[in-house]
């Protein structure tokens, strides 16, 4: 039987690798994830984890440790927000390249400056070309439940690539919400031994990790993390028949709300996607035909599968909460249209920039933004797909 | 058994090979391959190397010098990758994932040159000092960022000549002073730290190198290794150029137990400051006429600092006899 529990975001987080029970986690504090290093090391001090818990001096470090103990041979965990990740950029880049199936929660947070401590996705927007496998999570359920998934997805023999796994902070992190665990002996099994096919730690065979790449080595070097990034689509659905097998809680690429017969959509990630599923429901309460596309596999990016869905739309906006600050459309807009192009797919779409520095995001302005889109259908014009919402009149 | 340098040379095999790229004249390679072979011969070791001019030398794909386990990852973090390393030994030893045969043992090496060691890498460092991780870190010290060409670095001598901070008319060379990094790792309360260098028969090195090693907890040695591109010496006055640092005391050898200094070599004549400049291309501009005041102000600092060290040589000592 699965336990029923009321925990926040950061806790399930937390809990999730205590289940996991990795040899190795390597954290610095920053708001609003520091509660996972603080709960964990409360398992570590009371003797719940095996795991040797290094308190390193920077975000810098943590990833650094991590890379160390992953090429060693141990299975290596840590957590971070929005400067933290910025601070260990260097180094995803590295974890990626050495093929480290290292795992991350990243608690969204916006990037400085100006400094601020709340939620958007600038700090995840961020790393989005690192190389990372990429799971957003709408609420502290799938925070865990994308944990729990993780190991199985990056460790696979055909992706070896390291993943992060992405919630809201304050807004999930940090609010208490019903959840179903699943029992440790289950995760245990669940998540299985690891075992690294070459590792630093091996006396029979021992391994040079972070050479120097020269100009005859790095493209196929890259090529081959592409591949693997490729790989992981295939891998990732296997892993959720997987969980679905032991949970009944079922996970794809992305969930489709009501979008099926929908003719106008939001595309969302996170926290987000819950309010808009009560906006969803009042307008189809109402006879529109609203639904939503909330995407949890970020990278690799399910070109395909994505474009299909939104298909038969006759609008679609694109809702990020980060903004590429290049007057062109934001990251996530950016790769849903591409995706619409490269398939062949032609629904007028626009792109809304909201949420930055934590502004609420409300029902109402949501609802707003479908009224935009049946204003797009009714016209069939898109006057000018670079919008915002939230933001305050002329922007002062 | 007492140290004999051919013994230690016929009876060990190298485990930092030939084919590397380093430099004629460099005084990189035999630090390294001296401590290397200071592993005990059934003992493992995994290195990690930060960015420089070594690990740009013995590790290009698809070859490597190391004949033990080696990972590079950046140029900031040897400290940090290595204390990963040996936070996933104690874990998967402790779980019982990862057995030594024999009473083996694996030890944690980590290289840095004083770019990344003084300078971007110092707060790697710390961290990996301060939390007690068992590794050893080695400073090799070539006195500017060389690998880049010959930038100043805090580890530069004073008045030395650098690509960014050039003997110019008007400023002549670099005009601070070294950072003395060494006692900022005695600082860190460390079981074992010392300063070494490779001279005559490399038993200072080597000695120190297995006390490091062989220390449990985090230990530090910082080694001076002359560059003949950066300095400006001829590749074969390598060791000349090392003794000489040793003799004018411009690199003092010494360790410090547990707090307590202990000088490993005093010199029986102390050589002027010149004899160490003089061969090396970087401090010519020092030589010229109305130049004198550098020389004077370079041996000034030398001395205080060699006479800071004697007194905390006495110091540590009467406090230890008096406990």
């Amino acid at each position: 039987m699965s336990i029923r529990e009321r925990l926040s975001g950061n806790e399930a987080s937390a809990i999730a690798m205590k289940q996991i029970n990795p040899d190795v986690v390597a954290a610095f504090p920053i708001t609003p994830s520091t509660e996972i290093p603080q709960y964990f090391s409360t398992f570590v001090s009371n003797g719940q984890v095996d795991t040797e818990f290094v308190a390193v001096e920077s975000e810098h470090s943590a990833m650094s440790a991590c890379i160390g103990a992953e090429a060693a041979g141990a299975r290596a965990m840590t957590a971070t927000s929005a400067n933290g990740l910025s601070f260990m950029w260097e180094m995803l880049y590295i974890a990626s390249s050495s093929r480290l199936p290292i795992v991350l929660t990243l608690v969204n947070r916006a990037v400085s400056g100006p400094l601020n401590i709340h939620n958007d996705h600038s700090d995840a927007m961020g790393v989005r070309d690192a190389g990372w496998i990429m799971l957003f999570s709408e609420n502290n359920q799938e925070a865990y439940d994308n944990l729990i998934m993780a190991h199985q997805i990056a460790e696979h023999k055909d992706v070896m690539l390291p993943l992060m796994v992405c919630q809201d902070g304050f807004i999930t992190s940090h609010s208490i919400e019903n959840i179903e665990l699943i029992e440790d002996e289950k995760v245990k099994e669940f998540v299985g031994k690891y075992k690294p096919e070459h590792y630093l730690l091996n006396h029979d065979e021992p391994i040079a990790v972070g050479p120097m790449d020269v100009q005859a080595y790095l493209f196929e070097h890259k090529y081959q993390q592409a591949e693997a990034m490729k790989n992981a689509k295939k891998v990732i659905l296997e892993v959720a028949d997987k969980f679905e097998k032991l949970t009944g809680r079922k996970y794809g690429f992305f969930e489709e709300y009501k979008l099926d017969d929908a003719e106008i959509a939001i595309v969302c990630m996170n926290s987000t996607a819950g309010t808009t599923k009560a906006v969803v429901d009042d307008l189809r309460a109402k006879g529109v035909k609203a639904g939503l596309l909330k995407l949890r596999v970020y990278r690799p990016f399910p070109v395909e599968e994505v474009a299909k869905a939104l298909s038969h739309l006759k609008a679609v906006a694109i809702l990020d909460k980060a903004d590429s600050l290049n007057g062109a459309g934001a990251p996530l807009f950016t790769d849903v249209t591409s995706a619409m192009y490269t398939q062949n797919v032609h629904v007028p779409a626009v792109n809304y920039i909201y949420g930055i520095g934590g502004r609420d995001t409300t029902t109402k302005e949501l609802a707003g933004v479908f009224e935009d889109l049946q204003e797009i259908v009714k016209t069939g014009k898109v006057d000018n797909p670079y919008r915002y919402f939230g933001l305050r009149k002329g922007g002062k | 058994m007492a140290y004999n340098l051919k013994e230690v040379v016929a009876n060990k095999p190298s485990r930092f090979t030939a084919g590397h790229r380093m430099c004629a004249g460099c005084g990189a390679p035999p630090v390294a391959r001296m401590i290397m072979r200071a592993l005990h011969e059934n003992d493992h070791a995994v290195v990690a190397n930060a960015t420089g001019c070594m690990e740009v030398s013995t590790c290009i794909y698809p070859y490597t010098s190391w004949t033990d386990s080696y990972i590079h990852t950046a140029f900031e973090c040897a400290g940090a990758t290595c204390s990963g390393v040996e936070a996933a030994y104690k874990s998967l030893v402790k779980q019982g994932k990862l057995k030594e045969e024999d009473g083996s043992k694996t030890k944690f090496i980590a290289f840095g040159g004083d770019g990344g060691t003084y300078d971007i890498g110092i707060q790697s460092l710390s961290g990996a000092m301060e939390r007690g991780h068992d590794m050893t870190y080695v400073c090799y010290d070539n006195g500017a960022y060389m690998n880049t060409g010959i930038q100043r670095s805090s580890a530069t001598p004073r008045f030395a000549d650098t690509t960014t901070s050039p003997a110019g008319s008007v400023i002549p060379g670099k005009m601070q002073s070294r950072k003395d990094l060494t006692q900022i790792m005695v600082a860190h309360h460390l079981p074992y730290v010392a300063q070494s260098i490779a001279m005559t028969n490399f038993k200072d090195l080597y000695e120190k190198a297995e006390k490091a090693i062989y220390t449990e907890g985090p230990t530090f040695l910082n080694v001076l290794a002359p560059c003949p591109r950066g300095w400006g010496y001829a590749t074969e006055d390598l060791m000349k150029i090392n003794k000489l640092a040793a003799d004018t005391c411009y690199w003092p050898l010494f360790e410090v137990v547990d707090g307590v200094y202990h000088i490993t070599y005093k010199p029986a004549k102390k050589l002027p400051i010149e004899e160490f400049l003089r061969p090396q291309k970087r401090f010519k501009h020092m030589f010229k006429p109305g130049n004198e005041w550098m020389i004077k102000a370079f041996q000034e600092e030398v001395d205080k600092r060699w006479q800071e060290l004697l007194d905390l040589e006495e110091m540590t000592n009467k406090n230890k006899g008096g406990e």
